[in-house]
C-alpha cells in the first residue's frame, strides 16, 4: 500500500534525525583538525602561540602574594606542574561550598577571596586568563574527565537542554550546527563541532585569549539570543555538559582558533 | 604588567649556518581608526619599529603599521658569523621600547 511506504518513509526520516541528534564518540574531531596549516603550526610552537604570553603571565601571578593573607597560590599548591596537573580537565566540578558545580574561573576566584582574602578577579581580565591558562597548560594533552555523578548529572542535563533549546531571533540550538551540520560552511568558515577542549584560547578574531563564556556569548549573540552575564549557572551547565560530550578528548589548552 | 617578549634563536649553530629567528612580543596593536562605545576615538598606540642587531652590527629592521595585528610575531633568517648576542629592541607610540638579548655559540 502506498502509505505504508509513506510511513516507511517518514520513519526512517525520524530516525535518520535521531542518529544526527548525537556525534558517536569515535567520530568526535577537535576544532584544531579544521584549521589551516598555518594556524596549527602557530598553535604546535610554544614560541608563536600568542597565548604563551599569558601563560607566562600566569606563572608569574602564580607566586606573586595577594591579599590580606599575603599568600600566594605556590603558597598552598606549591609547584604547579605537580600540583595542578590534569586539574583543568576536571572542570567545571561540583564545590560543596556553593552546591553547585564551578568552573577553572571560579575556582580560582573562591581561593582568592576564602584563602587569599583578595578581592575577586574580574571575567575576562588579563590577570584571571593569564592564571587560568597556566593552570588549564598544566593539563595540556591529557582527556579531558569531567566527574560525571549523582552530584554533578541534573547539572549535566540542565547544560544539555539548553544545548538543545531552540532560542533567540533566530531559532537556534547549539544541537544545529554543532551536531547536525559540523563541517559545513558557515559565512565560508568551518563550523566545528564545538569541543571545549583548549580554553582559554587565543582566537585570531579576538587578537587575544578568552574564556569558554566568551566564546557562548557569541555563539548567543550571533544566534541573536540574549546572553547570560559571565559566571552565570546557565553557562557553567552548559561548559559542563559540553566538557562530558568531550570527554576523553585531550586538551590542547592554551589552544589557537580562528 | 609591562611588556613580554619570546625570542627564539638556536642556542648553537655552524659558522655559515642560516638560521631562523621567531620573534613574538605581547602589545594591542590599538589602530587608531577605531571608536569606543562613547563615540570618542581610541588614539593610536603600535608597535612602529623591531632593529635587530648581532653583537652591535645591525642585521634586521622592520616598519610596523596599523594593520598588523596584536601580539606581533616576526620571523627572519641570517646567517650564523661569530658568537655573541643578538639584541632585539622594539620600539612604538607613548615612548614604548623594550629591548631583549639572546645569545648563540656558533662553532
Amino acid at each position: 500500500m502506498w502509505w505504508r511506504s509513506l510511513l516507511a518513509g517518514a520513519l526512517a526520516l525520524f530516525l535518520a534525525t535521531l542518529a544526527l541528534a548525537e556525534i558517536p564518540l569515535d567520530q568526535r574531531r577537535s576544532g584544531y583538525d579544521m584549521m589551516s596549516a598555518s594556524t596549527k603550526a602557530m598553535q604546535d610552537d610554544d614560541t608563536s602561540n600568542p597565548a604563551t604570553l599569558s601563560v607566562l603571565d600566569g606563572e608569574a601571578l602564580w607566586s606573586r602574594k595577594a591579599g590580606s593573607e599575603g599568600k600566594a597560590c605556590a603558597d598552598c599548591h606549591g609547584d604547579a606542574e605537580q600540583s595542578m596537573r590534569g586539574v583543568a580537565a576536571r572542570y567545571p566540578a561540583f564545590s560543596a561550598a556553593r552546591g553547585r558545580p564551578i568552573n577553572l574561573e571560579q575556582r580560582i576566584n573562591l581561593c582568592r577571596t576564602e584563602q587569599q582574602k583578595a578581592p575577586p578577579l574580574a571575567y575576562e581580565s588579563r590577570d584571571l586568563l593569564a592564571l587560568t591558562a597556566f593552570v588549564g597548560r598544566q593539563s595540556r594533552g591529557m582527556p579531558i574527565a569531567v566527574e560525571n555523578s549523582d552530584q554533578t548529572r541534573p547539572f549535566i542535563e540542565a547544560g544539555r537542554k539548553s544545548y538543545s533549546a531552540r532560542q533567540g531571533q533566530l531559532n537556534l540550538s547549539c544541537q544545529n550546527c554543532h551536531d547536525d551540520n559540523w563541517g559545513q560552511k558557515l559565512a565560508g568558515i568551518a563550523m566545528p563541532q564545538g569541543h571545549p577542549n583548549g580554553y582559554p584560547l587565543y582566537r585570531l578574531e579576538w587578537q587575544s585569549l578568552g574564556s569558554l563564556q566568551r566564546r557562548l556569548r557569541n555563539c548567543l549573540i550571533g544566534m541573536r539570543a540574549e546572553p547570560y552575564a559571565y559566571g552565570a549557572d546557565e553557562y557553567v551547565d552548559l561548559e559542563l555538559f559540553l566538557m562530558w560530550r568531550a570527554r576523553g578528548m585531550t586538551m590542547e589548552t592554551p589552544a589557537v582558533r580562528p | 604588567m609591562s611588556a613580554r617578549a619570546l625570542i627564539n634563536v638556536p642556542k648553537t649553530a655552524k659558522r655559515g649556518e642560516v638560521i631562523e629567528i621567531r620573534t613574538l612580543i605581547s602589545h594591542i596593536m590599538e589602530t587608531g581608526f577605531r571608536h569606543g562605545t562613547n563615540g570618542q576615538s581610541i588614539p593610536r598606540d603600535i608597535i612602529t619599529s623591531l632593529t635587530v642587531r648581532y653583537n652591535g652590527e645591525e642585521i634586521f629592521s622592520t616598519l610596523l603599521y596599523p594593520a598588523i595585528a596584536a601580539n606581533p610575531f616576526v620571523t627572519f633568517s641570517t646567517v650564523a658569523t661569530e658568537s655573541g648576542t643578538l639584541t632585539f629592541t622594539w620600539e612604538g607610540d607613548n615612548g614604548f621600547s623594550v629591548t631583549e638579548e639572546a645569545k648563540i655559540v656558533v662553532a
